[in-house]
């Protein structure tokens, strides 16, 4: 899989169209891993010119803020920064609505100013420009639900871009009860992703993946790796893995092409 | 003699503005007791906020039922206090119903009709929300939070609104003149034959009259001391609220001056401060207390009327846990009127009394349920933002107490050592390209 670096770039004196801010889902959980190669493949047909960091990469430190430590996170902030800053990076893409928020917004007054774009948005400009072309194929005819990632949606507004990207596959967009601005968190943002929930009578995963059942999709789209694997988990829960999938719209267009 | 019902007037009306007026500079006292917060940035947007959110309603009608309920007590409100206008000019003057003299008969029956129109449907709508809360119970109003003064609250409320359209319609009733003049009695012409004819009609409209304004006044001063202070609240709430994405969270300026210093390689960190510095108390992270939240925060906590809509969207209230935005906002109002009464008993300072917010009020259990969905914050419709108290009492957990739960610890330190919140290398991070 060609995945060129920041570093082999600049060692041939040229700057890349986009840093793929990979993240450390994307880099190290097993199932995040594979949207991060979904999404390489579908840049690399593309001919996009992206570079990653590579093991420049460090964690952006939002599940540090998020959890209330504010040295870490800016600790984490100004390293990464630096590291961008001396490479010159101009735009950023990246799979992790948590990246995208933090990067987009609490890094430029730490000193970094970057223009930050969640993957669905990116994929929906190369949609634009005709640099990409999706076509439904495998998904024809498919009901599929969306599942607003909380820091893409109510945190930064965008709820269409990745609407627009499933609505080209051809497929049936049929939306849950909690929708766009009133989307249902999956449970897993504030770093509840890295503890256990606080005593309750229900896990939020299991809310939402039951608001998902009521509209009985037979695939669960996402555009975050958290929420991907609550709503993994969720299915699994209601046993229901062999009916419902759970993907990325990067996973979803990478495979309606055979990529 | 003569004068007397004009000078009782203006002393009800004196005393009842002025107490007002008084604790209004102890409410701005208590919000000022927040820290700083530039928000004067954007003032177009600001104003345009203010009049979409607050002016027009428009995050109430998301709920259509209540939205619509809303509209017709707050259009009724606000319209209805153009007679209060006539009645304040009449006891000061000992006139009687003076815009009579001044608008056209048609005029002033049209205002006068519309009022009436607005106090009956006032009245219908006011009836249905006490069911709601009473006989259909929604579940927002049934939390945990709601349980004592609260609840008696909005029901009081409930019961103002009713005295005070019922007096409005029987003052309009029992005023032969008006009657007589046919015009705006739209409502009143159907009550008034319960009220028969003579003499006591005088005195019951003069009863009616005076009633009413002493019931204006006294609500007036009940808003202090409950949740009904949105109706004033609202237009600065909305003005002052954040404008940045919900996802940014603000970067705390201390810890970027540590921080730089610590990444800057000419620091000396042995230096002693430059001559005449203050070095001055250590800046505190973070919020233990309602003293160390911004003024927004606290003015916030005087503008929640308790509504519920963002308990009922917080997905973890929704799952049962403790959390509930709703609480936060009522605990850091609680709070911040005890600290102001402390205040008061000690000659205008503040006086340990041992307690604080975190804790004696908002346990940390309740902070660790967050998600930080910014539900609540999305479903307030007057922009009020408990999430952003929540992180702030986060940040003193962690960075004063270094009270986080343990796996979150273990996360923190993970992200310490090898920039990851797993176990794993930073070096392997792009193991992935040659994996299947």
């Amino acid at each position: 899989m060609k995945v060129p670096t920041m570093a082999e770039y600049m060692a041939e004196g040229k700057q890349p169209e986009v840093l793929f801010w990979v993240g450390c889902a994307g880099s190290f959980d097993d199932r995040a891993k594979k949207i991060t190669k979904a999404f390489v493949k579908i840049l690399n047909n593309a001919n996009v010119e992206f570079a990653v960091l590579g093991a420049e990469e460090s964690c952006t430190g939002d599940p540090a803020k998020r959890a209330g430590n504010e040295f870490l996170f800016q600790m984490q902030a100004v390293t990464n920064i630096e590291v961008m800053n001396a490479y010159e990076v101009k735009k950023v893409v990246t799979a992790c609505p948590h990246c995208f928020n933090t990067i987009k917004n609490e890094y430029p007054s730490l000193g970094g100013n970057y223009e930050v774009v969640h993957h669905t948005q990116f994929l929906k400009s190369l949609l634009d420009d005709g640099r990409l072309t999706i076509e439904g194929g495998n998904f024809k005819g498919k009901r599929i639900t969306f599942h607003d990632p909380c820091y893409l949606g109510r945190a930064n507004d965008v709820y269409e871009a990745p609407r627009e990207l499933i609505r080209k596959l051809d497929v049936e967009l049929v939306e849950m009860k909690n929708c766009r601005k009133k989307g249902l968190c999956c449970g897993a943002g504030g770093a509840q992703m890295f503890k256990d929930a606080e005593p309750g009578n229900k896990e939020v995963n299991i809310e939402r993946t039951e608001q998902a059942l009521d509209v009985k999709p037979d695939i669960i789209a996402a555009g975050c790796p958290f929420c991907n694997t609550m709503m993994t988990d969720g299915i699994k829960n209601k046993e229901k893995e062999d009916s419902i999938v759970v993907q990325d719209i990067a996973e979803l267009i990478a495979n309606a092409q055979d990529l | 003699m003569e004068y007397i019902p004009n000078i009782l007037f203006a002393i009800l009306l004196i005393a009842g503005v002025g107490y007002f007026t008084k604790n209004v500079r102890k409410l701005t006292r208590n919000i000022k007791l927040g820290k700083d917060v530039d928000r004067s940035d954007n003032k177009s947007e600001r104003w345009k906020n203010m009049a979409m959110i607050a002016l027009g309603q428009s995050k109430m009608v998301r709920r259509p039922i209540a939205g619509f309920l809303h509209v017709i007590v707050y259009v009724g409100f606000i319209i209805i206090n153009i007679e209060v206008l006539e009645i304040i000019i009449d006891g000061l003057f000992g006139t009687h119903r003076i815009f009579t003299k001044v608008l056209p008969d048609s005029v002033y029956g049209f205002l006068i009709g519309t009022f009436e129109i607005l106090a009956v449907l006032v009245l219908i709508t006011v009836i249905i929300f006490w069911l709601r809360r009473n006989v259909i119970k929604l579940k927002r109003f049934l939390s945990a939070e709601m349980k004592g003064w609260p609840k008696s609250d909005g029901n009081i409320i409930l019961y103002f609104e009713v005295v005070l359209m019922t007096l409005f319609l029987v003052m309009n009733a029992t005023d032969v003149e008006f009657q007589a003049m046919n015009s705006g009695n739209i409502i009143s012409k159907h009550i008034a034959g319960l009220f028969g004819s003579g003499e006591h009609l005088h005195t019951i409209e003069r009863a009616a009259w005076w009633l009413h304004i002493a019931g204006i006044l006294v609500f007036l001063n009940y808003l202090y001391y409950s949740k009904h202070l949105h109706i004033l609240l609202a237009f600065p709430n909305t003005w002052y609220a954040n404008l940045k994405p919900k996802g940014q969270f603000k970067n705390d300026a201390n810890v970027t001056k540590e921080v730089m210093l610590m990444m800057d390689p000419n620091a000396d960190p042995f230096a002693a401060p430059a001559e005449g510095e203050d070095e001055g108390e250590p800046e505190k992270f973070g919020a233990s207390d309602v003293q160390d939240l911004n003024w927004v925060q606290l003015m916030n906590a005087y503008t929640c009327t308790e509504c519920g809509r963002c308990t009922s969207e917080c997905p973890a209230n929704q799952t049962g846990k403790k959390l509930s935005p709703r609480k936060i906002m009522m605990d850091t109002r609680d709070r911040l009127e005890e600290v102001g009464k402390n205040i008061d008993a000690n000659k205008g300072t503040f006086v340990d009394d041992g307690k604080a917010l975190l804790n004696d009020y908002i346990t940390p259990e309740e902070l660790w349920a967050c998600t930080s969905c910014n539900a609540c914050v999305e479903a307030c419709p007057v922009n009020i933002d408990p999430l952003s108290i929540i992180m702030e009492m986060r940040k003193y957990l962690v960075m004063e107490q270094s009270a986080a739960p343990s796996e979150l610890n273990v996360m923190m330190g993970n992200i310490e050592n090898n920039g990851a919140p797993w176990p794993y290398n930073q070096m392997d991070r792009l193991n992935w390209k040659d994996e299947n």
